[in-house]
């Protein structure tokens, strides 16, 4: 399981598919987990699933094995409400089996509703939005300091981006030149009240990032081959922060999860839950060999 | 359940945001601010109905309470909604400067307050708004017990020539008062008949109360009496009726959904050791550790905030009192 040797296969049809078929587990594993915890936000861990597939099973030097060391690649995740996503792709990894998860949310139990460093593979506590950015600002200073190129890789929701922190941390970013900083935004246009550019517009987002000083990139967050395609190109300019406008569909890979506001923090019944296990056996099957 | 005892009746949460239409429809001043909080403040109908009288700030929460107190000196009654424990964190130094310090009379509502949100874990909780607050100068304090409390401390909010943060959580609350109950902010309501000799004072807060009430009612059967405030208003503080309770009892036990340090029970103990009155007392609440997981009533039960809990806390207190 954790020593799959996806790594060392090359970049190509195999390993796309690969990690599709990943990312599918993953999706399993997350719904199940809200299903079983009766609680959970099922549409911002969907959407953001594929972007921590390919971070942890592609691009980042972070394993169980090193986890301890300091210097090595650095994942926080500032939309911390999407807890369910990183607990699948750390199970998944290695750090803690998938049979723990049967306790998420439960009495007494580690694995709570945010990601909490209680967990094996969670490097920050989160859950107030807001915070990630700032955090990954110092761990990608302090980095440089030490004369490291370690890479320090951040996903924020877009409904987070109303949060001032943001920006002050944006300009801070820049200021210090970290390219080392890779923010990615998890673009699903939807936030709990409905589509974000109703509740408080931010576009045009690419030319505020750009302005703030980012070297900023679009891609299809749902996309395996266009994030690592992507992420290929890092840093995107030396001296400047990277910020990736991931687009992406909240509720990605269900049918009728995808692009729906409710699902927020929506749980399945027991008969979207068997739905959903199906669609997952044909995206899979679609697959193909 | 315990709470079986007690007639139920809706949400602190849901009369909230019922009171507000009735008095949006009033008084077109009346506005509500929100950040992304609109659902979870149950405030959908009310956007609905005044489209007119609800701002949206996005999920930015300073930006929320530095806009409703400018908003608020242009003599609008503003109600800024959010979780309690983004308004009282994150948005504090707003509220200690635009709200408390500049006297903008904003009221700030701070929703699924205390451990409601459960196992979403400490981002989540508000168990230090009561602390933080009561630090800073000019701004009451109330958690309502119930649902007539709650209706009482909006309508009273209103008029409120103060800034004012009211906080509550989103399960059905048992009513405890009886009809033509006298509410006030800043007066502490007594729950058990008039005495002056009581076993156990109960002091309690929000929707801690009546569960210090199944407490007493427990403890009666075993021929001990009890006292039990509902101290919805941390502040103003009512002096007068902690000191009728604690006067009158052995034992003191505040309860409060908060940490145990700067909350309502430290400011009983603190308010008492200064009159000269001292009894034996409890601060029982959530304290000064890691949260345990679970929901809101697990977490209750973990740190004895229970009927049980409470009455064996109160037992406790009483065999030492009697042994020294
Ligand atoms: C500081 C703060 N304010 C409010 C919340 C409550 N909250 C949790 S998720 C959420 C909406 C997030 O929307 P978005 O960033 O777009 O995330 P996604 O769509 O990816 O789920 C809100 C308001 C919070 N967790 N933190
Ligand atoms: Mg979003």
């Amino acid at each position: 399981m954790n020593s799959s040797p996806l790594e060392s296969i090359p970049v190509g049809r195999e390993k796309i598919r690969l990690l599709e078929s990943k990312s599918i587990l993953h999706r399993r594993a997350l719904l199940k987990m809200i299903y079983t915890a009766r609680a959970g936000h099922t549409g911002g861990s969907l959407s953001c699933v594929d972007i921590l597939n390919v971070l942890y099973n592609h691009v980042m030097n972070i394993t169980p094995e090193n986890f301890s060391e300091l210097n090595r690649d650095h994942y926080i995740h500032s939309k911390g409400h999407s807890v369910e996503a990183l607990y699948a792709v750390l199970a998944d990894k290695g750090f803690f089996p998938f049979e723990a998860l049967d306790s998420v949310e439960t009495y007494g139990s580690y694995f709570i509703g945010h990601p909490t460093r209680r967990v094996p593979g969670i490097e920050q506590n989160t859950g107030a939005l807001g915070h990630g950015l700032s955090f990954a600002v110092g761990m990608a200073l302090a980095a440089k300091m030490n004369g490291r190129n370690d890479r320090i890789f951040t996903i924020m929701g877009d409904g987070e981006l109303a949060e001032g922190s943001i920006w002050e941390a944006s300009a801070s970013a820049a200021n210090y030149r970290l390219d080392n900083l890779v923010a990615i935004v998890d673009r699903n246009t939807l936030q709990i009240s409905g589509r974000t550019e109703n509740v408080m517009a931010m576009e045009p987002l690419d030319e505020k990032f750009s302005a703030f000083g980012f070297a900023v990139r679009e891609v299809d967050g749902n996309s395996i081959s266009d994030l690592i395609g992507v992420f290929e190109n890092l840093p995107f300019e030396e001296g400047k922060p990277n910020l990736i406008l991931a687009r992406t569909i909240k509720g990605k890979g269900i049918s009728f999860i995808e692009d729906q506001v409710q699902w927020h923090h929506h749980v399945p019944t027991d008969a979207e839950f068997d739905t959903a296990m199906l669609e997952l056996d044909e995206a899979e099957k679609a697959l193909g060999d | 359940m315990s709470e079986n005892h007690l007639p139920i009746g809706s949400t602190n949460l849901d009369i909230f945001s019922k009171t507000l239409m009735e008095l949006a429809e009033q008084d077109r001043d009346v506005l509500v601010v929100t950040s992304d909080s609109r659902g979870s403040g149950k405030l959908t109908p009310f956007g609905e109905k005044f489209p007119g009288q609800i701002v949206e700030i996005g999920i930015a929460e300073q930006n929320l309470v530095g806009v409703s107190a400018g908003l608020a000196s242009y003599g609008k009654k503003v109600f800024a909604v959010s979780p309690a424990s983004f308004l009282t964190a994150r948005a504090l130094e707003q509220i200690k400067n635009d709200v408390a310090y500049s006297n903008r009379p904003v009221k700030v509502i701070g929703i699924s307050a205390g451990v409601s949100y459960g196992s979403l874990g400490s981002t989540h909780h508000s168990l230090h708004d009561f602390s933080v607050l009561q630090a800073i100068n000019n701004i009451d304090i109330v958690a309502p017990a119930d649902n007539f409390e709650t209706v009482q401390a909006i309508r009273a909010a209103v008029h409120h020539p103060r800034p004012i943060y009211i906080r509550f959580g989103k399960k059905p609350m048992p009513d405890l008062h009886a009809p033509g109950t006298h509410f006030e902010i800043g007066k502490a309501i007594q729950l058990t008949p008039q005495s002056n000799h009581y076993d156990v004072a109960f002091i309690a807060s929000g929707e801690t109360v009546f569960r210090a009430y199944l407490a007493s009612q427990a403890l009666a059967e075993k021929g001990i009496t009890c006292c039990v405030l509902s101290l919805h208003s941390i502040r103003p503080f009512d002096e007068d009726a902690v000191l009728h309770a604690a006067v009158n009892s052995k034992v003191v036990v505040t309860v409060e959904e908060h940490c145990v340090n700067g909350g309502l029970g430290s400011r009983v103990a603190s308010f008492l050791m200064q009159a000269g009155v001292f009894r034996p007392l409890r601060i029982v609440g959530i304290p000064d550790e890691h949260t345990v997981t679970g929901s809101q009533v697990e977490i209750f039960q973990h740190y004895s905030i229970s009927q049980q809990g409470l009455s064996q806390t109160a037992l406790h207190l009483l065999e030492k009192e009697s042994v020294s």
